[in-house]
């Protein structure tokens, strides 16, 4: 009888124990640029369908975090909401409606900014996401891909985006582009040439937001 | 191309250079003829031995198996007939102490119900009284010759007197008759009652030959086990397949009950123990806490029925005293009952952390809120609830078909490995034929490589046997070699 009763509560145990192993490896980590830059501010609905996908898809343990595009984009100041949802699932879900209303709020007064800091946001976003300690490491840039660096701005230099991915979203043709399509290809290999030289692992342009949306987070 | 060129005698002239290396090739081969065939011949016979003595080892093996299978699959076939035979006992036993016990009471009661019966048939059957014996005495009067008018008058009176007796016994026959009638009357219904409990008894009567008859038949099957009969024997054995192919089928429905169990609880289970937790790269700690709960009430269920006796896995509480097999009982049954408590909440959880993420996703989606009947909407929360309270009972009842699966799958295990070692030893057997004669073919296909030198040695010898006149019967002697050979 006592053998049996050890042995049930040895079983309850494990189940207990069980419930301790790494979580991080496993979970998802994004990070979100939005260019708020010139016309490309008047893109900011699109830009939320895609955050309310992000948080529709993302699962608990997971971490998001939206920000802008500015004249230097180097700065937390720029994170519009960020969170680590929990890993109860109920927990999560109210975590995903306060950011969801977060984003609301910012899509309202959004401003446009006069220049556009893509690799300040990528430096950025890429020690954001190392912190989170993710096991797969996604940063989302939702912009025209054309980088306008301010003056005193310095970004040529080397960055490090080793094991993460870029995804460039919603490029769209500058009117520049239209007359002559080699600037814009040329302006997205460029782009692709940099982020793998920083170490990325994928280089994704998804311009379909209908259809394509699932190319954004790759499969665990 | 330098490996090659490096065997050729004379590099510019290939075909001279082959033609040599041949020719020395077939010199070595046949200075070499004789180690050659026994090292063939001996490399077969060891090879076509040790398969000849492995196929053995594996038939004596296989009739030890079988002969093991027969013991095991006879034992428990006696054990089962013979639990089978108790129960009938019990039956049969249960039926007498039941019904029978009465049957005295009864018989007495029906005894003295006839005996009253024949005494009333009796009394009915009574013939009037016989006239009194003043009718001899009214006969000698009548003789009286003379005497006028006394005589008459005599008789007057007397037939007054006889008329009025007359009539008297009549009304107290009648009323008697009447009253054995009534009597008769009354008896009806007990006279029926006891019609009716002798057709019950007779029912019972035969009932209870039934189950002779059925303890006869199970007698005769066990009196063939206990014989080693070879048809009780295969009867037993095809029984065992048969088992092993229900308890089997039984199996795969309650798995399927177990995966809807499954699939119940672990949502909610990662609320409880964490969503994003994993154990390896793709077990998720949610679904395998989910899985364990699953199998600890599928134990629970086991110990239960084990302690109720329902099944037999495991002898040591078979043979635990009464009272602690008890209370082992009333332990699983709590924790049955618990877990299925525990079951019922998750699936409450469960209904509401999928309304919760459609609502958010409804949120994200803009979409309006749809509009919710009440009763419609609570039906699969509380058809969930229902499920998860009453699917770990049901699968409790996994023990039975499991036992019964536990003792077929020996037999047939037992069958398919005996086969299995007589196939492979037939096999060794064949190979071992083969080997044998294979020897032969490799020594010819060695004679082959070196006919020409054969044809020289031949020629040769045939030249020697001329030369001292046993030329023809040298030759003779060479060609039944070589036909021998071939």
């Amino acid at each position: 009888m006592s053998k049996y009763l050890t042995l049930l509560i040895a079983s309850f145990g494990m189940v207990l124990v069980s419930a301790c192993g790494d979580s991080r490896i496993h979970s998802h980590g994004v990070y979100m640029l939005v260019d708020t830059s010139g016309t490309y501010a008047m893109e900011m609905n699109k830009a939320s369908k895609i955050i309310h996908y992000l948080l529709a898809t993302l699962n608990p343990g997971d971490s998001l975090a939206v920000a802008k595009v500015e004249t230097r984009s180097f700065t937390e100041k720029d994170i519009v909401a960020k969170v680590t949802f929990d890993k109860r699932p109920s927990q999560a879900t109210s975590q995903k409606r306060v950011f969801k209303t977060r984003i609301e709020a910012f899509s309202k007064g959004v401003k446009g900014s006069a220049y556009t800091d893509i690799t300040g946001g990528l430096i950025q976003g890429a020690e954001y996401l190392n912190e989170t300690k993710a096991g797969i490491k996604t940063i989302v840039v939702f912009s025209d891909m054309q980088q306008e660096l301010g003056k005193g701005t310095i970004r040529d230099f080397p960055i490090k985006l080793d094991g993460i991915r870029i995804v460039a979203l919603n490029v769209t043709k500058l009117g520049t582009d239209n007359a002559d399509p080699r600037r814009y290809l040329n302006r997205l290999a460029q782009w692709e040439a940099s982020v793998r030289k920083a170490g990325a692992t994928e280089w994704v342009v998804v311009n379909d937001l209908e259809n394509n949306m699932e190319s954004i987070l790759t499969n665990r | 191309m330098t490996t090659w060129n490096s065997w050729l005698f004379w590099p510019s002239n290939v075909a001279f250079s082959v033609l040599a290396l041949a020719i020395l090739a077939m010199l070595f081969l046949y200075a070499a003829r004789k180690p050659m065939h026994g090292v063939i011949h001996s490399v077969c016979a060891l090879l076509s031995q040790s398969a000849r003595f492995i196929a053995r080892w594996l038939f004596l093996c296989a009739d030890n198996l079988k002969l093991r299978n027969q013991s095991v699959l006879l034992a428990h076939g006696q054990e089962s007939q013979a639990v089978v035979i108790d129960r009938e006992f019990e039956r049969v036993s249960d039926m007498i102490r039941k019904d029978m016990h009465e049957f005295p009471a009864l018989q007495r009661k029906m005894m003295e119900e006839a005996t009253r019966i024949e005494d009333d048939y009796h009394k009915c059957g009574e013939i009037p009284p016989p006239p009194p014996e003043w009718v001899g005495a009214l006969k000698s009067v009548a003789q009286i010759k003379t005497g006028g008018d006394i005589p008459r008058k005599l008789l007057e009176d007397i037939n007054k007197s006889i008329q009025k007796i007359h009539d008297q016994t009549v009304a107290e026959f009648r009323r008697s008759y009447e009253e054995r009638h009534k009597i008769l009357k009354a008896m009806q219904p007990s006279w029926r009652s006891v019609e009716k409990l002798i057709g019950e008894m007779e029912k019972k009567m035969v009932t209870l030959q039934t189950n002779a008859k059925q303890i006869d038949g199970h007698m005769g099957k066990l009196e063939g086990i206990r014989a080693k009969d070879n048809k009780t024997e295969h009867a037993l054995t095809v029984s065992g397949f048969v088992q092993l192919a229900i308890s089997s089928l039984v199996m795969v429905i309650a798995l399927g009950g177990a995966f809807i169990n499954y699939k119940l609880i672990a949502l909610p289970m990662s609320e409880m123990v964490g969503a994003s937790d994993y154990i390896t790269n793709s077990l998720k700690t949610s679904d395998v806490a989910a899985l364990v709960i699953i199998l600890m009430e599928a134990s629970m269920g086991l110990f239960l029925l084990e302690s109720l006796r329902i099944t037999q896995l495991f002898p040591r509480i078979a043979t635990m005293d009464d009272r602690m097999r008890q209370r082992l009982m009333f332990a699983s049954l709590t924790f049955l009952i618990i877990l299925a408590g525990i079951e019922s909440s998750l699936a409450l959880m469960r209904d509401m952390l999928v309304a919760d993420k459609a609502s958010l996703m409804r949120d994200l989606a803009s979409a309006a809120t749809p509009a919710s009947d009440g009763l419609l909407t609570r039906i699969p929360m509380i058809g969930q609830m229902v499920m998860g309270f009453v699917l770990p009972f049901a699968l409790a009842f996994v023990a039975i078909p499991l036992e019964s699966a536990v003792y077929s799958m020996r037999t047939v295990l037992g069958v398919f490995l005996v086969q299995a070692m007589r196939g492979l030893g037939f096999s060794l057997r064949f190979t071992s034929l083969l080997l044998k004669r294979f020897s032969k073919v490799l020594e010819l296909a060695y004679d082959v490589l070196i006919v020409i030198p054969l044809m020289i040695e031949r020629w040769v010898i045939g030249m020697r046997a001329g030369s001292t006149g046993d030329r023809s019967q040298s030759e003779e002697k060479e060609l039944s070699k070589l036909r021998r050979a071939a």
